[in-house]
């Protein structure tokens, strides 16, 4: 897409024509992007296997129903906390309810978690991040004091004070989650737009009179698609944190909700006699958020040479 | 370098304030009658209005934020709703738990996470190297209350080489200090281990080599000094962010701290008592990070001229 734009742009402006750009265009050929990310991805065996997981963990999520003979909410009296057996391969918690089921039904709560308030920081940091960048002066200044001053919370404090004022429901982690996490991406954005608004081709576009808006959105907001892939990818799992932290604490999710953080809560009580309600689903959270750091960290890597402006 | 200290003061008076905004305005548009909440059971229209009034809960909310802040200043951040003692001193008698608790972590995550980091550049690709950075990752990426719990049930429970939870001497601070310092040792390792990488690099380590030095000699004499530089600015910045986030640590080991005053202040809807402990945190990071600053400029006379 990025290519796609800048040929655009080389075809309409010759001059444009960077030379990185022509030399990629004879090393390699049917060189694009995308494959030049893939390739370089897919040699680190770290995020591969990172992206595995998180396949399985999707497919988990859809499939879920059909995994499980058990409902994740029914409560059977007669089989509490049993420990693992054939019946209940994690065992069962103190409602008698099959621990792996809540466990993989937790796992459609997580990555909804991990991406949409993920998702909403980034477009809430991107935005305020390309107008403080690109128009700078006052409205930058003014962008860059919020940023300062949400960055001085200690997030999870934040996120609680804002959960205390919502209310605890699932909509209200989202935006207590986007609205600690936006200030990070702001400051990424605004300094990639920071050295991007100087190069030959904004100049160049601002030249023959395209708007600002379009100079923004069509040529400068696709030169920081690496470093907000990054963002997100990594952004996932300390939401997924955040939300299992916020749940133990008791201002996230609420039971009977088989959220993995909650579970882990409710297994705290029974940590002597049924170690396991409390220590399975931390592992599944481990498991998770390590997959997507490998993730994320491929990406960085694989995107690096995209990100140096 | 006074000029410095000043301009670096003089920014975090606005931060301050615009958190003593945010904190104020999330707090108090919340529904809910703290006066119906303090009382509970039937009182009467008057009563109610009598103590509104009393507590000024009538006044418009600009008025209300700028006596909170009047107050703040003077160190008075009003009355705990449930407890019915002032915020202050609830989170000044808690906070020597959590320093103790944060100072105990921060030194844990020093003596593991730099010796671990310069093995790990040193010895590079090595087994302790993958060990060790292994170890970091997992810090980063275990949820914290689930490895508190971990953690009692391995050595408390099992074990029983340690209390489970409660803070009465030295053995109840080891598994909360490890617990809370795991991750900002990984943080330090790993910081450690690419500073002292890239400054190995650099050309007056290839003189120390070429002129004959030894190894050891070139990393403890020339190379270590200068790449600790970026790792002491973010263990300042650290020791702050671990007295905030010891809410977690706190509320699993029982440890009474400023972190276990806001989780029980958000069960009891305590909202003076959340408040404060809020600021008085959040107030003890925004130091942290000027220390650190005023520390780097120190360490790297280079800051200042930027």
């Amino acid at each position: 897409m990025e290519m796609k734009d800048r040929k655009e742009q080389e075809l309409s402006y010759p001059c444009l024509a960077t030379e990185t750009f022509t030399e990629e265009e004879t090393v390699a050929p049917p060189s694009s992007f995308l494959r030049d990310v893939v390739t370089a991805y897919r040699r680190n065996r770290l995020a591969m296997a990172g992206a595995v997981i998180v396949l399985i963990l999707f497919l988990v999520a859809i499939f879920v129903p059909w995994l499980t003979p058990y409902d994740p909410y029914a409560i059977d009296l007669e089989v509490m906390t049993e420990p693992p057996s054939w019946a209940h391969w994690l065992g069962t918690d103190q409602f008698g309810r099959d621990l792996l089921t809540r466990i993989l039904y937790g796992t459609r709560i997580s990555l909804v978690i991990g991406i949409v308030p993920t998702l909403l920081s980034m477009i809430i940091g991107t935005t305020l991040g390309l107008i403080g960048g690109y128009y700078g002066g006052k409205t930058d200044m003014i962008i860059m004091r919020l940023c300062d001053i949400v960055l001085a919370f200690p997030s999870l404090l934040l996120a609680m004070v804002v959960m205390y004022t919502l209310g605890a429901t699932l909509v209200n982690i989202f935006i207590a989650l986007a609205a600690v996490g936006w200030a990070g991406t702001a400051r990424v954005v605004r300094s990639q737009v920071l050295s991007l608004k100087e190069k030959e081709f904004v100049e160049a576009a601002r030249a023959v009179g395209v708007k600002n808006r379009v100079i923004m959105v069509r040529h400068i907001l696709p030169n920081c698609l690496p470093a907000l892939i990054v963002l997100f990818t990594l952004g996932i799992p300390g939401a997924i944190l955040s939300e299992a932290s916020l749940s133990f604490l008791g201002v996230g999710a609420q039971p009977p909700t088989p959220s993995w953080g909650l579970i882990v809560t409710s297994g705290k009580e029974y940590l002597f006699s049924a170690p396991w309600v409390a220590i399975s689903p931390g592992l599944f959270i481990l498991v998770t958020v390590l997959a997507f750091n490998f993730m994320g960290d491929g990406f960085r890597d694989a995107l690096d040479p995209y990100m140096k402006q | 370098m006074l000029k410095f200290i000043l301009k670096r003061l003089l920014i975090s008076i606005p931060i301050l304030i615009g958190v003593t905004v945010i904190i104020f305005f999330l707090l108090n548009v919340v529904p809910g009658d703290p006066v119906a909440l303090m009382m509970k059971e039937h009182i009467s229209v008057d009563v109610v209005a009598r103590v509104r009034a009393q507590m000024h809960l009538d006044d418009p909310a600009i008025v209300r934020y700028f006596r909170f802040l009047g107050g703040a200043l003077r160190g008075d951040l009003g009355e705990s709703y449930k407890l019915n003692r002032p915020v202050t001193s609830l989170i000044l008698g808690a906070f020597p738990n959590t320093f103790i608790l944060a100072l105990c972590a921060a030194l844990f995550a020093w003596i593991v996470g730099i010796p671990a980091g310069i093995l790990s550049a040193v010895k590079k690709y090595s087994l302790p190297d993958n060990l060790f950075m292994g170890f970091s990752l997992l810090g980063v990426s275990m949820p914290v209350f689930w490895s508190a719990l971990l953690f009692q049930y391995v050595f408390a429970v099992k074990l029983r080489w340690l209390p489970v939870a409660g803070f009465e001497g030295w053995k109840y601070v080891i598994m909360p200090a490890i617990v809370l310092g795991w991750s900002s040792a990984g943080i330090i390792a790993r910081l450690t281990r690419s500073s002292l990488l890239e400054v190995m690099r650099n050309d007056y380590i290839r003189t120390a080599r070429a002129k004959g030095l030894h190894e050891l000699p070139v990393i403890f004499g020339h190379a270590l000094k200068n790449s600790l530089l970026p790792v002491v600015t973010v263990m300042a910045i650290q020791v702050a962010g671990l007295l905030a986030g010891a809410v977690i640590t706190e509320s699993v080991f029982g440890i009474p701290g400023v972190g276990r005053i806001a989780v029980n202040a958000i069960q009891a809807r305590d909202m003076p008592l959340l408040q404060g402990a809020v600021l008085f945190e959040t107030t003890l990071v925004i130091l942290g990070n000027l220390a650190a600053d005023i520390l780097y400029a120190f360490l790297d006379p280079r800051i200042k001229a930027a």
